[in-house]
């Protein structure tokens, strides 16, 4: 067996449209629960959108902290972390820790707790009960 | 001062409120309520709430404490009605935990208080912010500035201002800044955005953009108080005591800068005797302790002009050529247009209105200047003075056109009249 990381990318969108998306969670429930029960699973997670992104590299010893995601030009995904963090200021510490930001790009992106997740759903009208959290992510 | 009818007492207790107390209930209620959104629609809530009781009941002995009670309670309201606030139960269960501050109870000075300004402050300049959201969120938290002054401030749309700062504050919540003074190692190098940001709160104060007032000088008492305090917080930083330096020695001169009729005095002819002494005094030793740290920074050199500037016993034996060198120090350290139209208007008057306006006019191409009154004012003062009255006249009208300023436009309307 191999693992494989399946990375989604997606436009963001205005609410109006958003929530059309968000309305379509029970399908979303009902696949990730079949990919559960397949034994295929090993995570997912839902990040936060852009605005709340904030970069991390250090060039000469200096590091800088740049508002917004990498804008990526030559760049390409390499790798990633999850980590469980106080706030912002020890994700963006240990970002800094990562060699990478010598000749790359840490994007620091939150990730957007489950819970969250089926309530937008529910308020974009989809009908989810409390229990699909456990199938959702 | 500016001629209207009394205002009425109850309208103007609640927008000096606005005015003086708002940063101090939000940065309390950010602290109660964790959340900044939730704090602001709360302390909204609070001044909805003066504006209907105050003129039923009577203005509360402590305008505050009587807010942060209200805006705490209308916080609980919010959470109670609202589920999508996040960690709501957490935010509940917290606020209601608050013990209620006795309504008599004086908030201003409070070390309490003030540490939470301070976390605020942190939290508005915070690095994972753009520059300009940071200086917009901080004037608007802790100035109590309106989204309009902030947007004319800066030179750009309202709308746009309004959007960022909305932004700002979703980032703060979606991303986890947190809210808190940070840990000595981080402390330095956080300590710098701040200082631009106060820097920036005491040019608004110093010559607003908006109202009949030339200074707003609360505004300049708040930057100097948070200077005082970030010069508690880091005694050993020369940029502090740079900056505080400087802020000290301007506002000595507040009340020279307009005269008894509200007009805009220039300083060479204010009335020297009206320069409060203990500012001076104070300013002058914050300078000192600049000056000990050997590594003159930018708000360290403005101090040091604007010391020379008022150490000169007549305005006309003012070392300007010294003044020049160090606007060109400061232009060296941090390039900006603003520091070029200063050092063009210190060669004007060290060399003559030829040398200023040969300094002045790669200016007036810059499209960040287009719109700034001070540079068709100071255009117009060295025009006027190398004798071109018809060109002179030209650039006053450019910049009354541009002031929203009373004091000023009456000021440039004067000199305006004296070419004809």
């Amino acid at each position: 067996m191999s693992q494989y990381m399946l990375l989604v990318y997606e436009e963001e969108v205005e609410p109006a449209v958003q929530a059309e998306r968000e309305a379509g969670l029970p399908e979303l429930v009902d696949l990730n629960r079949s990919l559960r029960e397949a034994g295929l699973l090993v995570g997912v997670q839902r990040l936060r959108t852009t605005d709340s992104a904030t970069s991390v590299r250090r060039r000469d010893g200096q590091t800088e902290i740049v508002d917004g995601p990498f804008a990526a030009t030559k760049e390409r995904l390499a790798g990633y972390y999850v980590l469980e963090c106080a706030d912002l200021d020890e994700a963006l510490k240990q970002a800094e820790r990562l060699p990478m930001t010598e000749w790359g790009t840490v994007e620091v992106r939150p990730v957007m707790p489950v819970d969250e997740w089926l309530r937008r759903g529910r308020e974009a009208g989809a009908d989810v009960p409390d229990e699909a959290v456990e199938d959702l992510a | 001062m500016s001629g209207a009818p009394p205002a009425d007492p109850v309208a103007s207790a609640i927008s000096s409120a606005f005015r003086d107390e708002r940063p101090i209930v939000l940065a309390t209620l950010i602290r109660q309520a964790g959340d900044f959104q939730l704090a602001e629609d709360a302390v909204q809530d609070a001044f909805e709430a003066a504006v209907k009781q105050w003129p039923r009941d009577g203005i509360p002995a402590n305008p505050g404490a009587w807010l942060v009670t209200i805006a705490r309670r209308r916080a609980i309201d919010r959470l109670r009605r609202d589920r999508s606030i996040r960690d709501r139960a957490e935010r509940l269960a917290d606020l209601e935990r608050v013990e209620p501050e006795p309504p008599e109870a004086s908030i201003e000075g409070e070390p309490a208080i003030v540490d939470d300004r301070l976390r605020l402050i942190f939290t508005c300049c915070h690095p994972a912010l753009d520059l300009s959201a940071r200086v917009a969120l901080t004037l608007r938290a802790l100035g109590g500035l309106t989204t309009g002054e902030i947007a004319r401030a800066f030179l750009i749309a309202e709308p746009t201002m309004g959007k960022r700062i909305v932004r700002a504050k979703r980032k703060i919540a979606d991303a986890g800044i947190p809210y808190r003074v940070p840990s000595d190692e981080d402390l330095p190098d956080r300590l710098r955005g701040v200082l631009r940001v106060v820097y920036l709160i005491f040019n608004e104060g110093y010559a607003a953009a908006e109202g009949d007032r030339l200074v707003r000088g609360d505004l300049c008492d708040e930057a100097i108080r948070l200077g005082e305090l970030l010069a508690r917080l880091m005694p050993d930083d020369a940029d502090v005591w740079g900056l505080l330096a400087m802020m000290l020695l301007h506002d000595a001169r507040r009340a020279a800068r307009v005269n008894a009729t509200g007009e805009y005095v220039a300083l060479q002819e204010q009335d020297r005797s009206l320069w409060d002494q203990g500012r001076i005094r104070s300013g002058l030793a914050s300078l000192e302790r600049a000056v000990r740290g050997q590594r003159p920074g930018e708000y360290q050199l403005q101090a040091a002009i604007t010391a020379l500037q008022m150490q000169a016993q007549e305005g006309e034996a003012t070392d300007w050529a010294q003044i020049a060198d160090l606007y060109g120090a400061l232009s060296a350290l941090n390039p900006s247009p603003v520091v070029e139209l200063n050092r063009a208007v210190a060669v004007g008057l060290a060399s003559g209105p030829a040398a200023g306006l040969e300094q002045l006019e790669p200016l007036l191409g810059d499209a960040a200047l287009e719109r700034y009154q001070p540079l068709h004012a100071a255009h117009a003062d060295l025009l006027n003075r190398a004798g071109d009255a018809g060109a002179a006249a030209q650039a006053y009208e450019r910049a009354i056109a541009l002031t929203a300023n009373a004091v000023e436009r009456a000021e440039l309307e004067r000199r305006l009249a004296a070419l004809r």
